[in-house]
């Protein structure tokens, strides 16, 4: 196949409506009749619920009705679980999924207690005043340690404890190793990672047509097939009667997929129940409560290596705070668990984790995916023993890693996609050489001196990290030659900035020889295409960008064998560009692909038995395991050692994700996946107090970065393709987000020479103020 | 998060809005840029009954130097005091903190009279209203009076002014001849509520002594700070390091910060001393410089 | 209480609108909803992302912290009116794509109406000023550097 656009910055074809005005996003779906929804949530993080009185709201002019839980009947009852707990001996998993309204009890703030539907949001909103709500509060779990003591309140009664899970795997046999060991370096780490707050909050609009008998529903999903097969079946209905569309979503990161989130769950029911359309667009304040977070982990780790820096073996027991409820199984942690291997050679491994109930939103993955809080911890036990053997940094990190020639790699260990961890491919050493070249490694240490004689305070770090990507099971794409000439591709996982309808597009025209311009592709809408999972783990340009590279090539083969019936001569002799099949050499002698596709779908005549009509193809393509990317970070910071404010000077990211489609699509990827990574360093902080309640919910208080924070970052890569699937891609959605943590605190170590002055930085997020306590006591 | 219910009177004079006010008192509220009161609103957090718009009423905006000192109208936007180069002269304070407060799409609607009448303590306008030693004229339909600035901000998001009144004038006082000025926050992020800001003023005589120095700071209590009496031992000669020095020290000593969700009261304690030498350092290098 | 209506008369775009509204209804509301423009986004509610910002007499605000009837009598700008008619881009515009400045586009047209202003009052601004200027808007997705990219070569065309 020619892949001229492939590794080219080729322009976004989704621009246009975009920079316009002109896409539609949730909430810009405008129905006839359509009523608005509001939720009345707990302001209380855990409590029993004695009364709830809706009579007042539903004579407020306006309010259609207002729901609780007893409304909903037999349609009331607990999400399904979306990712099962892996197959590793001795699991214990004690699954408690998600309500759509509360009932008996509250488990976190923001739990819905009351839908209200009226003729705006504004009456909707109007009509909680008018709610009577009676709630005995019970002690709130929020603690993690205290959580798991048996004095605790549960925040689920029958489970008897708070333990959602709890997990052990291991690889070799860490004791023997530690007991070898030169040096072992133990610490307790805690790691947090906040929510994902993308700029558009979430939303559903549900239009139930009883004359057509079809349910249309738009969401902000990132799982619209999964959403359309969970409606159809809690709403009695045949899948082919619900269609889902995710329209243009603005910004996903992980939690648009978390579902059945209330309100995908509600909206539905309300409108079959009222015959009417509904709309519920979450406003920022719930979003806060409303959508799912990731949060924060406890790791007791220790390390043990041989006096030059070697790993023999990590051992890690960690706390993971789950949230109310676990529908989203255990992917944060084992994520961790597994990502926390790095791309170091670690031959023997024993992790241990437990995740906790606690009275706080439900935790799902959040761009990273709990890698980060792995990652954190490798890192800074590598920089510790950096420390104490006298190692340079880099250099320990280079000893340890994976060498070339010992792909596939196996850590053994299951993945979140249950199989054993395996790493694909992988050349490590040049992408930490090209990093350590470009911040400018070996005269730092100089430029550091002259700067402290000016009273400058400068520190670098270097961090790496792999990345799981591009996990199973599957995802597959419709690929069509339209008459006009111009092709249509569909796939049923979506998009929220991604850019697939460019890199899609350019897969499809790389095969069939058109302009990406001429090829459209539709994504997240069940009507376009009915089979798939969803965008989520850096998995869209492997899966579903791989099932477009299949089906475009049977397209391909199928184009060419028409056109040789068509000049009588063999495919071998014909060329396929610019939406023409021509003889090779006589390109006079030529048919238009549009002209080929009308013709395999003739009015008259003969379709052979056994073919099909038309010039299209659906495949699937589902990986036999994820590949795994890598990459390494580096930056220099500058301390303002009084005020413990921080200026990124220098950035930079060398990654390697195998082949690339659009570098200008990964770049911007990657730049978005490390100032969220920012974010999570040294700006986002959730902050509860210890009745769950979160004291920072708004945009003012919860700090995402500005254009001031972010800094210009430098980007290189490297190939090393995957042989996973025959484009030999690896995901790269994550990839910017993953080792910025422990990257800050190893630059902010160096820079006020916390080593020295014995402070070490064992937690994430850190602030200005937050150094100042740490720092306090430390000599100067 | 949208407003609870009200009723919306756009006024047409200063008249019109003060009778307004004294029929409605406190259920009322004056809308002037928006920025501080429409947020409260969205949120529910603020549910007055009647909202007076007064952008309407031009004569409440403008800066008009008057003899020694510079009157500015209520309704003037931050935007306006920014642009107006001889009014950023004679106020380097305010010059320097305008960048400060929020970003440019809120400095085009929001006031220094709203700013001032919120009262908000990690504002940057009320800690430099004391350090200039400001006067507001407050109005009500049947009279008006002079507030001095350490009269009128009483506590967080309080003022003195009573239900039937509003700010109609703000006097600020041009600083001396030989006077050096600096205004130093630290926020998060630029535009953020500051942590802690200083707003600083030095003025020497003829051997470069110092003969004045104004200090006050936000963010660190209730109300904005005049912490001007911890530099008292700077007067009369000039400022050595070890002297700044000792006035942080002292500044230290005589705030109560509350910390909140960004910062322990002992880090605004701690950055409060910081910025006490970093501005006065500023501020007399400024003067004794000629800048 | 009584709902409280009030007649106002607004230019957005060029186009003369009369309605009717009542008095708590939000700009951004009453843009995206009552007049159907809806390029204009909403992303918080409280003036902290700038996605829904847009020009009021020329001047960047933010329409979520205005209420429609204080925009009797004057001229708005949103995004469906950034685009010349025959629908050619704005340079910003057009750089944005060139330089990939959005991703999910969400923010996007708050940007636009932010940074054209901020270029036709400062046309050869450093990198510093634009990352200033650009400070007041939110963007979860692009990392700002493209952004900032586009804007830097925007200015340079606009400057011929």
């Amino acid at each position: 196949m020619s892949t001229r656009t492939f590794g080219e910055p080729i322009k976004r074809n989704e621009d246009r409506r975009l920079l316009t005005g002109q896409a539609l996003f949730i909430d810009d779906v405008e129905l006839p009749g359509m009523l608005h929804a509001a939720l009345l949530r707990s302001q209380v993080a855990h409590a029993r619920i004695l009364r709830i009185d809706v009579t007042r709201a539903l004579q407020r002019p306006g309010v259609i009705a207002a729901y609780v839980a007893g409304d909903l009947g037999d349609y009331w009852q607990p999400g399904p679980i979306l990712v099962p707990p892996p197959p590793i001996e001795g699991i214990v998993f004690n699954e408690r999924t998600q309500v759509p309204l509360a009932k008996d009890k509250v488990r976190h703030v923001g739990e819905p207690l009351v839908i209200v539907i009226a003729e705006s949001r504004y009456i909707a909103e109007d009509a909680f005043d008018d709610i009577d709500v009676e709630l005995e509060p019970l002690p709130a779990v929020v603690d993690l340690e205290r959580g798991l003591a048996a004095a605790s309140a549960l925040v689920h009664d029958d489970v008897g404890s708070n333990v959602s899970a709890h997990v052990r795997q291991t690889k070799g046999n860490y004791a023997a190793a530690a007991a070898k060991a030169d040096r072992i370096i133990k610490r307790r780490f805690w790691y947090e990672h906040g929510i994902s707050s993308p700029i558009e909050t979430r939303g559903v609009v549900a239009q139930w047509d009883s004359r057509a008998n079809q349910m249309t529903v738009w969401d902000t999903t990132q799982a619209p097939v999964f959403v359309r097969n969970g409606l159809a079946g809690m709403l009695g209905l045949n899948e082919r009667q619900v269609r889902v569309i995710a329209p243009f979503v603005g910004g996903g990161f992980g939690p648009k997929i978390m579902m059945f989130y209330p309100e995908e769950v509600l909206l539905p029911w309300v409108s079959m129940k009222l015959n009417r359309p509904v709309k519920w667009i979450e406003d920022r304040l719930e979003h806060f409560f409303a959508t799912t977070h990731e949060r924060g982990q406890i790791h007791d780790a220790e390390i043990a290596l041989t006096s030059d820096g070697r790993i023999l073996g990590i051992k890690d027991v960690f706390l993971h705070d789950g949230g109310a409820y676990d529908p989203y199984g255990l992917t944060v942690p084992i994520n961790s668990q597994c990502t926390l291997l790095g791309p170091y050679v670690v031959p023997h491994y024993d992790s241990t984790f437990t995740q906790v109930f606690t009275n706080l939103p439900i935790v799902t993955p959040y761009r990273g995916a709990g890698r980060q809080h792995g990652v954190f911890v490798m890192e800074r036990l590598l920089d510790f023993a950096a420390n104490e053997l006298n190692i340079d940094p880099a250099e320990i990190r280079r000893r340890n890693l994976i060498p070339p020639d010992a792909f596939p790699y196996k850590n053994e260990i299951i993945y979140q996609d249950f199989e054993p961890l395996e790493y694909d491919s992988g050349n490590y050493e040049p992408v930490l050489d090209m990093a350590l070249e470009a911040i400018g490694y070996k005269t730092f240490r100089d430029e550091q001196a002259a700067a402290r004689l000016q009273g400058r305070h400068l520190g670098i770090g270097v961090t790496c990290y792999v990345e799981g990507t591009g996990i199973g099971p599957y995802e597959g794409a419709k690929v069509q030659v339209q008459s006009n000439g111009k092709v249509s591709v569909a796939t049923g996982i979506g998009t929220q900035g991604q850019g697939h309808l460019t890199v899609f597009a350019q897969i499809a025209a790389d095969q069939l020889g058109v302009a990406v311009g001429d090829v459209d592709v539709v994504t997240g809408d069940t009507d376009q295409f009915y089979w798939g999972a969803g965008t989520f783990a850096s998995r869209g340009a492997v899966v579903a960008g791989n099932a477009v590279n299949e089906a475009s090539k049977v397209v391909r083969k199928k184009a060419l064998k028409l056109a040789g019936d068509l000049f009588e001569c063999s495919e071998e002799d014909l060329v396929i560009e610019d939406g023409k099949v021509s003889i090779v050499g006589i390109p006079e002698k030529f048919v238009k692909l549009g002209d080929l596709a009308n013709q395999a779908n003739p009015m008259r005549g003969a379709v052979q038995p056994g073919t099909e009509p038309g010039l299209e193809s659906t495949q699937y393509f589902g990986p036999p395991m994820g590949a795994t990317a890598n990459g390494v970070h580096a930056m220099i910071v500058e301390m303002d050692p009084r005020t413990f404010e921080l200026k990124i000077l220098k950035y930079v990211v060398v990654h390697d994700c195998g082949t690339v489609i659009n570098p200008m699509i990964l770049a911007g990827q990657i730049h978005g996946g490390v100032a969220q990574g920012i974010g999570n360093a040294f700006y986002e902080k959730l902050v509860f107090d210890d009745q769950g309640q979160l004291l920072n919910a708004s945009l003012a208080d919860y700090l995402l970065p500005t254009a001031l924070e972010v800094p210009r970052m430098e980007l290189a890569h490297t190939v090393t393709k995957s042989p996973l699937n025959p484009m030999g891609i690896k995901g790269a959605g994550e990839a910017g987000a993953i080792p910025v943590g422990p990257l800050f605190a190893q630059a902010i170590e160096d820079a006020l020479d916390l080593k020295g002055r014995g402070v070490e930085l064992l937690e994430i997020p850190l602030s200005p103020s937050r150094l100042f306590e740490l720092t306090r006591n430390a000599p100067r | 998060m949208k407003p609870a219910p009200f009723r919306y009177i756009a006024a047409t004079s200063l008249g019109h809005a003060l009778a307004l006010k004294a029929e409605h008192g406190d259920d009322a509220k004056f809308l002037a840029g928006g920025q501080s009161l429409i947020p409260a609103m969205n949120f529910r957090l603020a549910q007055p009954a009647i909202l007076i718009d007064i952008n309407g009423i031009d004569d409440l905006a403008g800066i008009r130097p008057s003899g020694a000192a510079t009157r500015v109208g209520p309704l003037t936007r931050y935007r306006a005091l920014q642009r107006d180069a001889a009014f950023a002269r004679a106020f380097p304070l305010i010059g320097e903190a305008l960048p400060h407060i929020a970003h440019p799409q809120i400095r085009n609607r929001g006031t220094i009279g709203g700013n001032l009448s919120h009262a908000d303590p990690a504002s940057e306008l009320p800690a430099i209203a004391l350090a200039l030693r400001a006067r507001f004229r407050v109005q009500a339909t049947k009279q008006e009076r002079w507030i001095e600035a350490p009269d009128f901000f009483v506590g967080a998001l309080t003022t003195d002014l009573q239900p039937e009144e509003m700010l109609v004038e703000v006097e600020l006082p041009s600083p001396k001849p030989h006077t050096g000025s600096c205004f130093m926050e630290i926020a998060r992020r630029r535009g953020d509520f500051a942590i802690a800001g200083v707003a600083a003023m030095v003025t020497l005589g003829s051997e470069n002594e110092c003969t004045q120095v104004r200090l006050a700071f936000c963010g660190v209590g209730e109300t904005p700070v005049d912490a001007s009496s911890a530099a008292g031992g700077l007067i009369g000669h000039v400022p050595t390091e070890g002297a700044i020095r000792d006035v942080a020290a002292s500044v230290q000593k005589m705030i109560e910060p509350g910390g909140n969700v960004h910062a322990t009261a002992d880090y605004q304690r701690h950055i409060a001393g910081v910025l006490t030498e970093r501005a006065l350092q500023t501020a007399y290098q400024r003067v004794r410089d000629g800048h | 209480m009584d709902i409280d209506h009030h007649e106002i008369t607004v230019s957005v775009n060029g186009i003369r609108y009369t309605r009717r509204v009542e008095s708590r209804l939000l700009l951004s509301d009453f843009l995206r909803h009552d007049l159907a423009l809806a390029g204009t986004h909403v992303g918080c509610e409280h003036g902290v992302c700038g996605a829904c910002t847009i020009l009021l007499n020329g001047e960047p605000v933010r329409s979520c912290l205005m209420l429609a009837v204080q925009a009797n009598n004057h001229e708005l700008l949103t995004i469906e009116g950034l685009a010349n008619k025959d629908g050619g881009y704005h340079p910003l515009q057009q750089a944005m794509h060139d330089h990939h400045g959005l991703q999910c586009g969400y923010c996007t047209p708050g940007i636009l109406m932010t940074m054209t202003a901020f270029l036709d009052e400062n046309n050869s601004p450093d990198e510093d000023e634009v990352r200033e200027a650009l400070s007041g808007n939110l963007c979860r997705c692009t990392g700002y550097q493209n952004i900032v990219d586009a804007v830097m070569s925007a200015a340079e065309r606009m400057r011929g």
